[in-house]
């Protein structure tokens, strides 16, 4: 029988690591179209483009959209990258990803990184995703209505049972921040490292409950597991250990968030006020 | 006035020769005599890793204490196998140390420590894994390609052998065999295009004995399954993991890395002999008496360096000299080892690149698992089902002990494979799945049948090797820290400590005065148990 989750506002869309991440601009509509802010070595051809499209769609769209829109990673439709504002940097991040993030270096050869390079580049003219909603008001929210501080550190301040979103606008699209508010379980966030014996597993997020041998039920995130133990850190904060002997139920619940959805919890309004808000944060230490 | 007798000189000759360091060639073929020692890599010649030794016991094991830790000076995960001889502790620390420990009390007894140029590069860092002794000498093989006689007693260096440049991307990380008078090594390298080979070399003074070239050239048999071209130039086929041998066969078994470029494998279109294989060396001679392979044109970097074991059973009701080897490529297979001919074969863990095995154990593709520039989902992934960790065998449960990962898949890669001297070669690379927790499982394989008869589940994969006991229990080790006993008839944990250190070594146990311990590497430290 499953646990009763914590009802405690849970905002599970900033994660701990980013994704691929090269990270949307700022919030004002898109101004006219002006020269690239990355200057690539060699001049497109658009068979070079229609070659780097493709394997982006191959590489790349799973996480940025297919289009450069963004998702769980930045947008890349914009024009000039927070973490590549040139194009050897832009070479790079693709070739070596991003340490800390989940952004994977790129399996292709240098040729081809070239042309996703590329790519990437002639998208800086499109035009990006319009975000509506009032910066200021969604501070409130954030502060107030929406309770998020509860579970989510922003700047020092605030929980530690969800994900830290100090720069989470730098890390999600806004349309990726609207859906998690809306539907938090849509997607969580995971990692590219298969082996985890150290504390990198946060990096992948996992709701886990447990059932211990003389019936105590208890619900958390997993900080930390090995073989024989489940470190996890409740609602509240606190951390609870055990060694897996000592447990009659482990459940992972694999790709769920306990965080509640806000789509009836906010308005329209509201959620375009907390989306720009969150679309704000971008402390990239 | 008290007096003192004086020994005659003779006697005091005799004394001291009796205390030198003596493991003849005999002593280790009949290391079964000897349970308190611990003279080869894989505790004996059939790599079994199998303890008779009798004071630890599933009703004792949970009582298991530390005994003592020796700690490095070097930082770097240790990955060897102690050597123990006669209460004395002989260790291969990072980069290229060698340390004499008392058994008794940790305390070292001598070093031994070769400079090392730090232009040597590998793939997977500057890791040994262990020694060999002969006489009364130790045998090392050092990461930038020398094959090093050390004298067991002292630590004083005896001769220095070069065994290739390792400018072209050749390292040696695998511990020696000695076979009669000869010491039997192996290379590193197939991820840079190096051309793979064995070698002997004789061990009174170093000097070359034979090599077989795990690539054939052109005028040998086998390089037609190369193509046409100069792909068998840099074919790779390492020889990265230490073999068993066979005294009455006297054939030693070696596995052989994958074929290079790695995951392209359009230069090379054939089965790329003896890549993927285990070969049957005369160690006299070097000759090749028959080989077997595993994975024809391997495209996923799954070499065949398992451990090989020898072991003697009954299949059909007829007595057979066996080989056991569960591959990288997630099948567990069962040949006759004086013949070659497959026997059985079984998926030991989840894989999506073969239907099976047809009747001569080779492979039944299923289409599509190539790697592509787009990206192939693979079971397993590149690290393989299995791996170097040395597996065990005990003949008490006629189970074959191994570390292994499972449901784990990967993304393969191919793109254009340049080769540049010294440099990677590889032709494409893997990626793992986002969000997946593949694990990592000790399994317990019945020799005879491929049939999983249990497993232990792991947080994660493991390099740590096994011991099994004819007590009934098995240790092995864990990447996250612990060191553990389980009830070797059915997995059931019976005892483990958190070293606090990776653990990428194969335990071993061996006798102190008459008291039996445990030791296992772990970070860079030797642990060792006792009750």
């Amino acid at each position: 029988m499953p646990l009763p989750i914590c009802r405690a506002l849970f905002f599970l869309v900033g994660a701990v690591a980013p994704l691929t991440l090269l990270a949307q601009d700022h919030l004002e509509p898109s101004p006219p179209a002006k020269p690239a802010a990355i200057v690539a070595g060699a001049s497109e051809s658009p068979v070079d483009l229609d070659q780097g499209r493709h394997l982006f769609e191959a590489h790349c769209a799973t996480c940025h959209g297919p289009n450069g829109e963004g998702g769980k990673g930045p947008t890349l439709a914009q024009p000039s990258l927070p973490r590549a504002s040139d194009y050897e940097s832009l070479l790079k991040i693709i070739s070596g990803g991003i340490n800390g993030t989940e952004m994977p270096p790129a399996h292709m050869e240098r040729k081809d990184i070239e042309l996703v390079a590329k790519f990437v580049k002639s998208l800086n003219s499109r035009p990006r995703e319009a975000v509506s909603g009032n910066v200021e008001r969604g501070a409130q929210i954030y502060a107030k209505k929406g309770g998020c501080a509860q579970c989510h550190m922003l700047d020092g301040q605030g929980g530690v049972f969800g994900p830290n979103l100090s720069d989470v606008g730098l890390r999600r699209s806004p349309e990726y921040l609207r859906r998690s508010l809306v539907d938090p379980s849509a997607d969580v966030p995971q990692s590219y490292v298969a082996w985890r014996t150290d504390i990198s597993l946060p990096e992948n997020f996992l709701f886990v409950r447990l059932v211990t041998r003389d019936g105590q039920e208890i619900s958390g995130v997993r900080v930390n597991e090995d073989t024989f133990s489940i470190q996890i850190r409740q609602a509240n904060g606190a951390i609870k250990s055990c060694f897996k002997s000592e447990l009659a139920e482990l459940h992972k619940d694999t790709g769920k968030s306990p965080m509640p959805s806000y789509a009836t919890a906010l308005t329209t309004n509201e959620l375009d006020d907390l989306v720009a808000f969150l679309t704000s944060l971008r402390h990239n230490k | 006035m008290k007096t003192f007798c004086l020994l005659p000189l003779t006697a005091m000759l005799a004394v001291s020769a009796a205390a030198q360091v003596s493991v003849p060639f005999e002593r280790i073929r009949d290391s079964s005599k000897e349970p308190g020692n611990w003279l080869t890599h894989g505790g004996d010649y059939a790599g079994h890793r199998y303890s008779t030794l009798g004071q630890l016991t599933p009703a004792n094991v949970a009582r298991l204490k530390t005994a003592w830790i020796y700690q490095s000076r070097e930082a770097g995960r240790w990955e060897a196998t102690p050597l123990v001889v006669d209460g004395v502790i002989y260790i291969t620390e990072r980069p290229n140390v060698i340390t004499a420990i008392d058994g008794k009390t940790g305390r070292p007894l001598w070093n031994y420590r070769r400079p090392m140029s730090d232009q040597a590069t590998g793939c997977c860092g500057a890791v040994n894994r262990g020694l060999a002794i002969l006489g009364d000498a130790l045998y090392v093989n050092t990461f930038d390609c020398h094959l090093v006689c050390i004298e067991a007693s002292t630590g004083k260096e005896r001769w220095d052998t070069v065994v290739t440049d390792y400018r072209p991307g050749y390292t040696m990380t695998a511990a020696p065999l000695a076979v009669k008078d000869k010491i039997i090594v192996g290379i590193s390298g197939g991820e840079y295009g190096v051309r793979g080979f064995l070698d002997a070399y004789d061990a009174k003074t170093g000097a070359h004995a034979w090599r077989f070239w795990t690539v054939p050239a052109t005028n040998q048999p086998g390089n037609e399954t190369w193509g046409t071209n100069d792909a068998w130039k840099t074919g790779g086929v390492a020889t990265w993991a230490t073999g068993t041998y066979d005294p009455d066969l006297n054939l030693v078994y070696w596995g052989t890395g994958n074929p290079g470029p790695d995951y392209n494998g359009d230069l090379r279109p054939g089965d790329d002999l003896y890549a993927c294989c285990v070969v049957a060396i005369d160690p006299d001679s070097g000759t090749l008496r028959w080989h077997f392979q595993y994975t024809p044109h391997d495209v996923h970097d799954w070499d065949s360096c398992e451990v090989p074991l020898p072991i003697d059973a009954t299949i059909n009701g007829k007595p057979r000299k066996l080989l056991m080897q569960a591959n990288r490529n997630a099948f567990f297979y069962v040949l006759d080892r004086a013949t070659g001919e497959f026997i059985t074969g079984k998926a030991f863990a989840k894989q999506t690149w073969a239907s099976g095995l047809d009747a001569k154990g080779r492979p039944i593709l299923i289409p599509g698992k190539e790697p592509n520039a787009e990206g192939v989902l693979v079971y397993p992934g590149l690290e393989g089902s299995a791996n170097w960790p040395a597996p065990a065998y005990s003949p008490l449960t006629g189970l074959f002990y191994v570390q292994t990962q499972d449901d784990y898949g990967q993304i393969y890669y191919k793109h254009k494979a340049d080769y540049n001297v010294g440099n990677d070669y590889e032709g494409g690379g893997a990626r793992n799945l986002l969000g997946a927790e593949p694990y990592g499982a000790l399994k317990a394989i019945e020799a005879t049948t491929g049939t999983v008869k249990w497993e232990f589940k792991e947080q994660s994969s493991c390099d740590a090797g096994v011991l099994a006991t004819a007590t009934g229990l098995v240790f092995s080790g864990t990447s996250d820290g612990y060191v553990y006993a389980l009830n070797a008839a059915t997995g059931e944990p019976l005892w483990r400590f958190q070293t606090g250190g990776t653990i990428l070594a194969p335990p071993v146990t061996f006798l102190v005065d008459g008291k039996q311990y445990l030791a296992i590497a772990a970070g860079s430290a030797l642990f060792t148990f006792a009750l």
